[in-house]
């Protein structure tokens, strides 16, 4: 009974969502007030039969009604609670629910903050959420169904959550990741509206920039988790493997850090206005298209995908609706559209595009080689494999193009700058990040190595450049804090921003070159020593888990004769799947991870071990950190809560506002 | 000029440049780092180039698995049933590595025919068979004897293979 009435929640949703579509719209073509009023508790209803739906599909697994398919699919009686919760999206149809309940989730918000907005304006941006839930509704009900039976015999046990998705982890990537990839929708629906309304204009930007800026936090927080839980969970230590369900993830975020830098742009100088909506389309069609690489089986087999193609096609018919009618209303209403080109060639107008331009590349790059082998077997020219090589070999050279772009722009102006007193400014900063990159390599490893140097010399570069503006800007005359306090919240958000880019570039190059590993056979009582440390292997002795028999190993670590650490990687075997897991066990550190995990026995009590050192590798995750800190920051400037008030919109930038950094 | 043209055409030249800096390192990048795969049929039947990095996949004959007793070196023989390859790799295998199980592996054929992996590759569910494995065990029309494809793939599950690093020591 409770999953049809979580089938009938999803159908009353899908109503209130196509209401959502037509009847604001209705309203804003008619000029009726109440049809357009009628989109906030549209949303509102939406978001509730979402989470209905959402809370019954929950229970369904909480109280393992195996009965319903996903649940028999993917969850066991043994699968402890946490995990049973976890299993909700663990699989496509119940995260397809999760992708909708956030989206709703969104449109609600947007109903909620969005007061100061003409009412014309919130319409439309509600109208063109609600279509795309209507989109992913259909999805959902006509081809993956969440609350499917089993009837009339349902199976007494379900197949189990698959083991590597039994983390806790797995508890908070999926739903940040989709808040990232769903939040861009938001970003989408203000463009339409604007491209809808023909008010192309500077308040639009304004109204979107802090709602595309907080959907980009929750993705970059996504990636980094998600990157995170590869690095401890699949057993060998990689932490980003350009496979294609992180690229599907990895492109939003690209082409989304170029659209909240152009936001910038058309917020504080109404330049670029084309080019942001351009950019906003292309932020959400590709979280699109990534939902159907992941969704659809694509990645699997092209021919998986042409044998079960209903998912895929509808998917595939769905993307081209959104990115056709939005590129058709594009073409309509963008040439009319002008902006007095009023910026010179070195002005932070140049310095923003010149960011815009590489994400772009940089993401149409990742694109090609993320499609190239489904495009050449989908064409028979045979079965190829794009690896990392291809991407680092494309994606290093142009991130130290940005980056050098990076060091320069926040202390370029608006309209125009004298090159010659930005450069010269910039000389000190330049000069030391290259002593400091010459000198790291000798001082950490005691020998020269041409990629630590490049690495520390481009982060050093991010980070004395961004101080040099810093000291610049602010007036250290009566003390640091109060300095500090008088820069704009979004100044600082910048500087956290790049500083955090700087951290995970090092923590990216650092870990790349300096990283040690060794497989090896270990006997018991046996010792091996690796960078400085000896790793002592005491044996192993079975351990009983809740839905898994393991063998956990015992390893001592320590460093010139005191033990530093006692690690127990396990290795485990679930019992439902009767499939063999690998746990590693890691030291951590700020300055370096110790990282053991075992392979397989090799009879007489040896196992194969890996043993990993890798020095930087949290400084990664710890930059994501800090660029999502810095997003939450330009999302909290008092500016776009004030500035709503104004209808009125503004053009022409003052030159007071020049000395003050909003990027 | 026109300033505004100027501008525009300022634009434009940045565009065409990074797109072609992109484009040079990506058709450079694309020659050197894609393999392609080949059935062991195709390597048995001499189709394929000694010496370049190719994968090569199939199923792992029944007690073919052989392990060093002093290292990590493994040797086994994969088949599309209508040829056999014999590997050698030195390493830690993939958690669901298997006799009778599909595998796919990134490396080099060397002169004697025998097939040198740096990597080994399972996939992390049982009833799953690497597309291309399954793709030649279809050509070689025995597609009965295998499992049949997984129902339903995990939402998250990341690397579509269980990767295996190259070996540095």
């Amino acid at each position: 009974m409770i999953p049809e009435l979580g089938n009938f929640a999803l159908i009353l949703a899908l109503c209130l969502a196509s209401a959502l579509a037509l009847l604001p719209s209705v309203g804003v073509f008619t000029g009726n007030a109440v049809l357009m009023r009628s989109a906030r508790s549209l949303s509102a209803g939406l978001l509730v039969m979402t989470g209905v739906a959402f809370m019954l599909l929950t229970q369904a697994f909480l109280t393992d009604d195996f009965s319903v398919q996903i649940v028999s699919q993917q969850s066991n009686s043994q699968l402890p609670d946490v995990y049973k919760f976890t299993a909700v999206w663990g699989g496509h149809e119940g995260s397809l629910l999760l992708w909708v309940f956030i989206l709703a989730a969104w449109t609600t918000a947007v109903a909620l903050f969005s007061r100061q907005l003409p009412l014309d304006m919130v319409a439309r941006v509600l109208a063109v959420m609600g279509a795309v839930a209507v989109g992913f509704l259909l999805f959902m009900i006509v081809t993956s169904n969440p609350f499917m039976r089993i009837l009339p015999n349902p199976p007494g046990e379900g197949a189990d959550l698959n083991p590597l998705l039994q983390d806790p982890g797995m508890v908070i990537h999926p739903p940040m990741l989709y808040m990232g990839y769903v939040g861009f929708s938001v970003a989408f629906a203000f463009a339409i509206a604007a491209l809808w309304s023909g008010r192309l204009d500077v308040t639009w930007a304004r109204w979107s920039r802090p709602w595309t800026v907080v959907a980009w936090l929750f993705l970059t927080v996504g990636i980094a988790l998600g990157s995170w839980w590869a690095y401890y969970e699949l057993g060998w230590g990689g932490w980003w493997f350009w496979d294609p369900v992180e690229n599907a993830s990895f492109m939003p975020w690209l082409v989304g850090t170029g659209l909240i830098h152009s936001l910038a742009v058309t917020d504080k100088r109404g330049l670029f206005k084309t080019w942001t909506v351009l950019l906003a389309i292309f932020a959400f069609s590709l979280s699109l298209l990534g939902t159907f690489l992941v969704r659809s089986g694509v990645l699997t087999s092209v021919h998986s995908f042409a044998a079960d193609p209903e998912r895929g096609l509808f998917i595939l018919g769905f993307l081209g609706v959104v990115i056709g009618a939005s590129l058709v209303l594009y073409a309509l209403r963008a040439p009319t559209v002008s902006s007095q080109a009023d910026y010179s060639g070195f002005s932070r107008e140049v310095f923003l595009l010149i960011n815009n331009v590489i994400m772009l590349v940089a993401t149409v790059t990742v694109l090609c080689g993320t499609l190239f082998p489904l495009i050449a077997d989908a064409l028979k020219l045979g079965k190829y494999s794009v690896g990392p090589p291809y991407f680092n070999a494309v994606f290093v050279p142009l991130m130290a193009l940005l980056i050098a772009f990076m060091g320069i722009g926040p202390g370029v102006n608006w309209k125009r700058t004298r090159a010659g007193d930005v450069l010269r400014r910039l000389v000190p900063a330049l000069i030391a990040s290259l002593l400091v990159g010459l000198i790291f390599p000798f001082a950490y490893a005691g020998e020269f190595h041409a990629g630590v140097v490049f690495t520390v010399v481009l982060s050093g570069w991010i980070v004395l450049a961004t101080l040099t503006d810093l000291k610049t800007r602010a007036n250290f005359s009566d003390g640091a804090i109060a300095a500090l306090r008088r820069l704009p919240l979004s100044y600082h958000a910048m500087l956290i921003a790049h500083l955090g880019f700087a951290v995970t570039t090092a923590g990216v190059g650092l870990t790349t070159v300096y990283s040690v590993e060794h497989d090896l056979r270990m006997a018991v009582g046996q010792s091996e020593s690796l960078a400085g440390y000896q790793f002592e292997f005491a044996g192993t002795q079975p351990v009983q888990g809740p839905n898994f028999v393991a063998q956990r190993a015992t390893i001592y670590v320590s460093r010139d004769g005191n033990t530093i650490a006692e690690l127990h990687p396990e290795k485990r075997r679930y019992t439902a799947r009767a499939q063999m897991m690998t746990e590693a066990a890691i030291d951590p550190g700020l300055f370096r991870d110790i990282y053991v995990a075992m392979g397989e026995p090799l009879g007489d009590d040896a196992w194969a071990v890996r043993l990993h050192f890798k020095p930087f590798v949290r400084w990664i995750w710890l930059g994501a950190i800090l660029m999502a800190c810095g997003g939450a920051l330009a999302a909290a400037d008092k500016r776009y809560r004030s500035a709503q008030k104004k209808t009125v919109p503004i053009s022409t930038a003052d030159s007071s506002d020049n000395r003050v950094a909003q990027s | 000029m026109h300033p505004i043209r100027r501008q525009r055409l300022f634009i434009v030249l940045l565009v065409v440049i990074c797109a072609g800096i992109a484009v040079g390192l990506a058709s450079y990048a694309l020659r050197e780092n894609i393999n392609l795969f080949y059935p062991p049929a195709d390597i048995a039947a001499g189709k394929v180039p000694v010496g370049k990095k190719i994968r090569a996949g199939g199923m792992v004959v029944k007690g073919s698995v052989k392990r060093d007793t002093q290292s990590l070196r493994v040797d086994f023989v994969i088949t599309d049933f209508t040829a056999t390859v014999p590997v050698t790799y030195t390493g830690i295998l993939p958690d669901l590595f298997g006799e009778e199980q599909g595998v796919v592996a990134n490396g080099k054929l060397g002169e004697d025919g025998v097939f040198r992996a740096d990597e080994v590759l399972a996939k992390h569910d049982e009833n799953y068979m690497p597309p291309e494995v399954q793709h030649a065990l279809d050509k070689a029309g025995t597609a009965d004897q295998v499992g049949a494809p997984a129902l339903q793939k995990p939402a998250f599950q990341k690397p579509a293979f269980q990767k295996m690093p190259e070996q540095k020591y």
